[in-house]
This record gives C-alpha cells, sequence and structure tokens, in this order.
C-alpha cells in the first residue's frame, strides 16, 4: 500500500484554530479535497484489488500461522497492481500518447457537461450530442471528397452542427416548454443511439460488403493528423483550444456572463432583464458542440471507420470528468487527462496483473462520489478546511 | 377565447358554458393536433394495407387452432376512423374533461390495431406471444419504476435504478447459483437493491449530495463494481457460480384456465406475482396509510411536515430503504427471471426506461405501471415485426419509448409535474 501511505496526510495538529485554512484561496481547498478523493478511491480500488488476488487468498488460509504473509501479499498485490497501472498512464512517449489519446474526447465531453453546469443545466446528453456529432462527421469524412486541410475542417464542422443540434433540441425544449433538461437528455442518448444502430444497416453508412454495423473508413485528407506512430492526434490540441475557448466564454464574454448569472440564479436573471430561455439555447447549443466535437476526435482521429461502439462510455465518463473538475475549463482538462491516464494505465494493469479494467471504473466512480460529497471527504481528513458555495452551482431538482 | 364568450341565442339553457381559460385551450389544441397527426397515420397505414386476411395467433405455438382471421384492410379503415373520430370529439370538446383521458386510449388502441392489420396483413402475427413477451419486458420496468415512485415521492430523485437492478441481477445470479434456491436469490437481489438505496439515501439525505450527480455516479459504480466482481471471480468459475435456476412458472389453478389472457397472466413466475403485488402494495400505501400520507407530504413541502412533528430525514430514509427492495427484485429478473446468466451491463439503459415510465406515468403507481407495459409492449413488438418481416427498422421501433417520453414531458400530452420537493435535500435551521 506503498502508494496510499505516501499521499495518506499527516495527522491533523490539534484543532485549536476554528478558522484553519480560511486564508487558503477556493481553487486550494477544491484541490486538496480532490487529491483526498482521489487518496481515498485509491484505498477502495486497494481493497479490491486485496480481495480478489489470488496469493492473498492462499495467505489467508493459514493467517493465524502467519499473518504477516498475509499483509506482505497483499502489499505486493497492490503494489504490483498501482505500478502497472502508473507505468501503463505515464512510463514513457507510448504509454503518455495512449493516455493523451484516451483523454482528447474526455476533455470535450467534459468541457460540453461543465459548460450546462455554469448554466444551471445538466448536461447527460453528452452521449448523444457526440454520437450525433460522430454521425455527421464520418459521413463528410467518407461520403465527400475534398482537398486536404479543407475536407477535415469541413469534417468537423459538419461534427459541430450535428452536436450542436442534438443538444440545441434539449435547450429549446427546456426554454420553451420547461421540460427538464435531465429526463430529455437521458433519452435522447438512447434515441442516438437507436439512430446510430439503425443508419449503420442502411446502404448510406454501411460499408460496402459488411454486414456488421461499420461505415466506410474516413477518407485520409479528413483524418486528424498523428503524432509519429502513435494513436495520438492533432484532436489533443483542438481540445486544448475548446478549453480555452470556453474558459474566454464563460469569463471574458458578455454572453458567457449571461450564462454564468442564470446558472447561479435563474430569477434574478430574468429579473436583471436576461433571457434566461436564450441562455439555455445558447448553452445547450454550445455544449452539444463540443461534444459534437469529441465525437469528431473518436471518428476522425482515433477510430476512422463509425461504428456502433463510437461513443464507448465517453459520454458518460465526460460526466464524471466534469463533476471532478468543478465546471471549470482549466479542472475539466485536468480531471480528463487524469481518467484518460486511467484508462490507459487500467489497460496495462490488466494485462500484467490480471486486475480487470472495470477496477477503473470503480476508482473514477468513488473519487466522484467523494468530490460531490466534501462533507464525507471532511468528515474523514479533519484537517481540511471548510469550502464555501461549492456544489451550489450544479442543477436542482425535477422542478427547478 | 371565442368559445368563451355566451352563446348569442339565450334560449339554450339546457347547455351550460363550460368557462375554458386561455392556457387550458392552448393546451387542448396541442393535445389534440398531436392526437389527430396519430390518427391519420393510422389512416394512412389503413389505406396502405394490403388485401387479403390478417391473422392472430391466439395460443402461443398453436398454429392451427385458435387462430383470428380478419379482413386487414377493411378493419384497419374501421380502426382509423375510429381513431380520427377520437381525435376529432377532443379537439372539438364532445365529451366532459373527465373523459377526455379515454379518448386517447380508444385513439391508442385504435392506432395500435390498424398498425398491426397494416403489418401482418396475408401474414400471421404471434398475439399471444406479443403479450407474453410485454410482460416479461415490462416486469423488471414496473417493479423499477415503483422504486422510483417510491423515492421521488419522498423527495429524492432516484436516476440510479439501472445501477440497483445491476447489483440485483449479479447478486440474484450468484445466490441461485451458490445455493439453488429461489427464494434465497430473491431475498439475497432485494438486500443488495437495499445497499445500493443505502447509498443513496446516506449520500443525498445525510451528506447532501446533488440527487442527480449521485444517481449518475451510482450507476457507474454499479457498474464498475458488478464488472469487476465479474471478471475477477464470477467468470472464471462460471460453472460453479454463474449458473442459476431460472425461476419456474407457477400455474394458479383456475385463472390460468382463462382463454387468452389466463395463460399469459397467470401462468408466471414468482416474481411475476410478486410484481402485479407490488403495483397493489404501493397504491394502497401510498394513497390509503399514514406512512404514505407522510411520504407525499416530505415530498412536496418538507418544511410543513415537519412542522407538525414528522421526521422528515427517517421517512426519506424508510421510503428509499423500502423502494430497494423493488429495485432490487426488478434486477433479479433479469438473470434468475429471464436470461439464466449475468454479463456485464445486461440490464442495458432499462433503468432509465423505468425512469422514464415513472415520468410518464405522473409519479402514480398505476400510472407507471401502465407505461411500463406500453414500452414493454413497444420493445416485444419489435423482435415481432423482425420475424414477420416488416418494412419498418426494429430501431426506429425501439426509439418509441424515448420519443414518447420526451413528447410527454415537453407538455404536449398533459401535464407532467414532479412532487414539489423532489431532488431537494432537507436541512433543518
Amino acid at each position: 500500500m506503498s502508494t496510499e501511505t505516501e499521499a495518506a496526510p499527516v495527522p491533523a495538529p490539534p484543532a485549536k484554530e476554528p478558522q484553519r485554512g480560511a486564508g487558503l484561496p477556493s481553487w486550494a481547498v477544491q484541490g486538496l479535497v480532490s487529491l483526498s478523493a482521489i487518496v481515498l478511491a485509491l484505498l477502495v480500488g486497494a481493497i479490491l484489488i486485496i480481495i480478489g488476488d489470488d496469493q492473498v487468498q492462499k495467505a489467508v488460509g493459514y493467517f493465524g500461522a502467519a499473518p504477516m504473509d498475509t499483509l506482505s501479499a497483499a502489499l505486493t498485490a497492490v503494489g504490483e497492481a498501482y505500478k502497472s497501472l502508473a507505468v501503463g498512464a505515464l512510463g514513457g512517449w507510448t504509454p503518455i500518447s495512449e493516455s493523451l489519446t484516451q483523454a482528447t474526447p474526455l476533455i470535450c465531453g467534459g468541457l460540453a457537461v461543465s459548460l450546462a453546469f455554469r448554466t444551471g443545466l445538466f448536461n447527460i446528453g453528452a452521449q448523444g450530442q457526440l454520437i450525433a456529432g460522430a454521425i455527421l462527421a464520418s459521413y463528410v469524412g467518407f461520403a465527400w471528397h475534398l482537398p486536404p486541410v479543407l475536407h477535415l475542417i469541413v469534417a468537423i464542422v459538419a461534427g459541430l452542427i450535428g452536436g450542436a443540434l442534438w443538444g440545441g433540441v434539449v435547450g429549446l425544449l427546456k426554454a420553451r416548454t420547461g421540460a427538464h433538461e435531465v429526463i430529455v437528455t437521458i433519452m435522447l442518448n438512447y434515441v442516438a443511439i437507436y439512430l446510430l444502430a439503425w443508419l449503420l444497416t442502411t446502404s448510406t453508412f454501411q460499408r460496402p460488403g459488411r454486414t456488421d454495423p461499420i461505415s466506410p473508413i474516413v477518407d485520409s485528407n479528413a483524418q486528424y493528423p498523428k503524432f509519429g506512430d502513435t494513436r495520438l492526434h492533432v484532436g489533443f490540441l483542438v481540445a486544448l483550444v475548446a478549453a480555452v475557448f470556453v474558459w474566454w466564454l464563460l469569463n471574458r464574454s458578455t454572453i458567457g456572463f449571461e450564462l454564468r448569472a442564470v446558472g447561479a440564479n435563474a430569477d434574478a436573471s430574468r429579473t436583471a432583464g436576461m433571457s434566461v430561455g436564450r441562455a439555455y439555447v445558447i448553452a445547450m447549443v454550445v455544449a452539444g458542440a463540443l461534444a459534437g466535437l469529441a465525437g469528431t476526435q473518436q471518428v476522425l482521429g482515433t477510430d476512422l471507420p463509425l461504428t456502433d461502439g463510437v461513443a464507448a462510455s465517453v459520454g458518460f465518463d465526460a460526466i464524471t470528468v466534469a463533476l471532478l473538475g468543478r465546471g471549470t475549463p482549466l479542472g475539466t482538462v485536468l480531471a480528463g487527462l487524469l481518467f484518460g491516464a486511467l484508462n490507459a494505465g487500467g489497460l496495462q494493469m490488466q494485462l500484467i496483473t490480471q486486475t480487470p479494467l472495470t477496477l477503473t471504473t470503480v476508482l473514477q466512480a468513488v473519487i466522484v462520489l467523494f468530490v460531490a460529497a466534501p462533507a464525507l471527504v471532511r468528515s474523514i481528513f479533519r484537517f481540511l478546511p471548510k469550502e464555501r458555495g461549492v456544489g451550489a452551482v450544479l442543477a436542482k431538482g425535477w422542478n427547478g | 377565447m371565442t368559445e368563451t364568450t355566451p352563446d348569442a341565442v339565450p334560449a339554450a339553457p339546457a347547455k351550460p358554458q363550460v368557462i375554458e381559460a386561455p392556457a387550458d385551450r392552448t393546451r387542448r389544441l396541442r393535445v389534440g393536433g398531436v392526437m389527430l397527426v396519430f390518427a391519420l397515420i393510422g389512416l394512412g397505414l389503413a389505406a396502405f394495407t394490403k388485401s387479403g386476411k390478417a391473422t392472430f395467433q391466439l395460443v402461443s405455438g398453436d398454429l392451427e387452432h385458435n387462430l383470428l382471421g380478419l379482413p386487414a384492410q377493411p378493419v384497419a379503415i374501421v380502426l382509423g376512423i375510429l381513431g380520427v373520430g377520437a381525435a376529432v370529439a377532443y379537439i372539438l370538446r364532445q365529451v366532459p374533461q373527465r373523459y377526455a383521458g379515454w379518448l386517447a386510449a380508444v385513439l391508442g388502441v385504435a392506432f395500435i390495431g390498424a398498425f398491426l392489420c397494416w403489418a401482418s396483413a396475408g401474414k400471421t402475427f404471434p398475439l399471444a406471444n406479443q403479450f407474453q413477451g410485454t410482460l416479461n419486458f415490462a416486469t423488471p420496468l414496473i417493479l423499477g419504476a415503483l422504486a422510483g415512485v417510491l423515492c421521488e415521492r419522498a423527495g429524492v430523485i432516484n436516476i440510479a435504478i439501472e445501477g440497483q437492478f445491476l447489483v440485483g441481477a449479479f447478486t440474484a445470479a450468484l445466490v441461485s447459483s451458490t445455493t439453488n434456491s429461489a427464494t434465497a436469490a430473491l431475498i439475497a437481489a432485494a438486500a443488495s437493491g437495499v445497499l445500493m438505496a443505502a447509498l443513496l439515501a446516506v449520500f443525498s439525505i445525510k451528506y447532501l449530495v446533488n440527487q442527480v450527480v449521485l444517481g449518475v455516479v451510482l450507476v457507474v459504480f454499479a457498474t464498475g463494481i458488478t464488472g469487476f466482481l465479474f471478471d475477477q471471480f464470477m467468470q472464471p468459475e462460471a460453472e460453479k457460480l454463474n449458473t442459476p435456476n431460472v425461476l419456474s412458472a407457477v400455474k394458479i389453478p383456475g385463472l390460468a384456465d382463462i382463454p387468452f389472457i389466463g395463460p399469459i397472466l397467470f401462468n408466471q413466475t414468482i416474481l411475476v406475482y410478486l410484481t402485479y403485488l407490488a403495483v397493489a402494495v404501493v397504491t394502497f400505501v401510498l394513497f390509503e396509510t399514514r406512512w404514505g400520507l407522510r411520504i407525499r407530504a416530505v415530498g412536496e413541502h418538507p418544511k410543513a411536515a415537519d412542522t407538525v412533528g414528522i421526521k422528515v430525514k427517517r421517512i426519506r430514509y424508510s421510503a428509499v430503504l423500502a423502494a430497494g427492495v423493488l429495485a432490487g427484485l426488478g434486477g433479479a429478473f433479469f438473470t434468475v427471471g429471464y436470461a439464466g446468466s449475468f454479463a456485464k451491463e445486461m440490464t442495458a439503459g432499462n433503468g432509465f426506461i423505468a425512469l422514464a415510465a415513472l415520468i410518464m406515468g405522473r409519479w402514480h403507481p398505476i400510472g407507471a405501471m401502465v407505461a411500463a407495459l406500453f414500452f414493454g409492449f413497444a420493445t416485444q413488438l419489435q423482435s415481432q415485426l423482425q420475424i414477420i418481416q416488416t418494412p419498418i427498422p426494429g430501431e426506429l421501433l425501439l426509439m418509441a419509448p424515448y420519443l414518447a417520453t420526451i413528447i410527454a414531458v415537453a407538455g404536449l400530452v398533459g401535464r407532467v409535474r414532479a412532487p414539489k420537493a423532489d431532488g431537494e435535500p432537507y436541512v433543518t435551521e
């Protein structure tokens, strides 16, 4: 358990000062809580690894005779699993490029969820928006034949439009009829999944001569250029540009100010003369376009043909990424990088120590669970200072 | 608004004018418009129905006897006209407001009937299988939606039904394989559902975590943990750990002999009978008992409930945990009630369809059941139509539940309103 003990906190000094940490800026407090959540998640993961390890199970058989054997077997199991996880994520250029490849769509998808969060909307529909974007982008990619650069740009724009439409419907319904975005986005995810499944059986999309759901490969002109021999492609840089754009939009533009105002207090914004409905539509259109961008990265960068597995679980992981990133562009990028590394490292861990990849899913869920419950994390790590106003930006109940 | 002015002829006191608010009028016209579109599609299908007989198989597996042959096109046309009549009657307010719902039901049945005539003209449609499959698909949806009703009536949003299903399915398969006992499997599944519900309850009620966030995270967590346990333990020893006994059907004497519906409704597994029971019990408990009244009170106005001495948090805990039993049983259906073995992510979004059913059913147990049956019907119809080969792609039919839910929450069909305090944690000052 060496990994945990290194990062584990020093016992808190006597809690004499009630205002501990009051001087810390809020980003530092949030960072500490996130870090603590990651440590706790790794502890939970360690328990699962220990339970699942053969050597530990053998050693437990004679626990009474040699209790230290169990302990050392447990430490070895956890150490090796986490070591292969870390090596698979960061040990050299190839693992790092794989981590960044995995992070690319997570960042864009995460931004789609984050931007909606800041407007007071809970966008569970990144999955559907991503699929809609991927459908249009791949169609332009394999059915049209344009010169280099131009083809890629047109295909990306098509993806943006696909996502923007799929997201815009949600904003429009919310603005016009009050339909709750959580319900509409969940439903639209499944509509998109079945739409994709159907399209891949039609002659327009299905690759000639194939009976399985797969499209032709997109033209090389429409592909994101790759870095060397790796799977990493220029889409990663596009994701970073998108993050800067979202930062600019939210923090430096008039529209962004309105979005944040509506997210903080829709009633007050309405009183101040802002159009809440317009803010919802804009937020969902831009969020959808960002998720569509993630779709282009999948289909024009990583996968190349469109398949029914194009979205994998990116759209859902994007929600956890955005939650971990607290709805800020920088936080989302960092969270996307972390989850990308966990995914890439998890594959390596599965290969070397036979620890199932699903462990990383558990890790991600537990991290976000703890991040979403700062009160719980604080009750475990007493030294953490109290946060102010965190979590208040998130969506409220069905009627809110 | 012209209707609100009294008729120019004053000598008609027998027909009192009902004053209609402008908003209601808009709604009536909008709903009526949607109904008319469906009715006209139904009539259009009738026009394109091939001549010949549509044969409906009334007993599952019996191709010789008990067949109902109908002249496809005439029947479809009659049904189509009936549907248009219902839509027009609704738009023109020809029936009292109270019975307006019946018009929608008439339209729905007529539309489905016309559709079936169109699809099976010149062919044989296995009608008994259709209803049998509807019930199969609907069983977990009903249990999940009932779980959602209990939670959300108490003011706790539950979008983690999918996660509860997965854990319930896994536990039922594991316990059934190791103990060979159906009772133990069902009890264990219910217990695992309660365990997931406890996570939902503690994090939402005690730690005030945003409940939508929490639901999403719990689904991811359940996916991860069942996937991990499956990969690590169950899969390597699949013969020992993943061979649950599928529940056998129990015939209810007497009731099972009713023609047509008897074998469909009363020759089922214990889990299906538990589902019937659950609908009745949840409805009774919610609307006829003190606990139910308190659940609804804390879901609508927790502060008022607190003021009169109701322990808000305690009631919410009890409702969420009780709902866990239902969701866990719903999960058990996937393994011991149907498939016979566990697979990763086998619930395939059914938890979210249950959520949709709960919303379509307007947070009412009976409504949720009807919506779940409708969703089950659409799912089963999709596989039936593939067998008899119709030009409609199955994927588009599978979209129907989701599109219907969007239409419902957008207020195109009736008003959908959640319990007022749904999703709001209660903090005592």
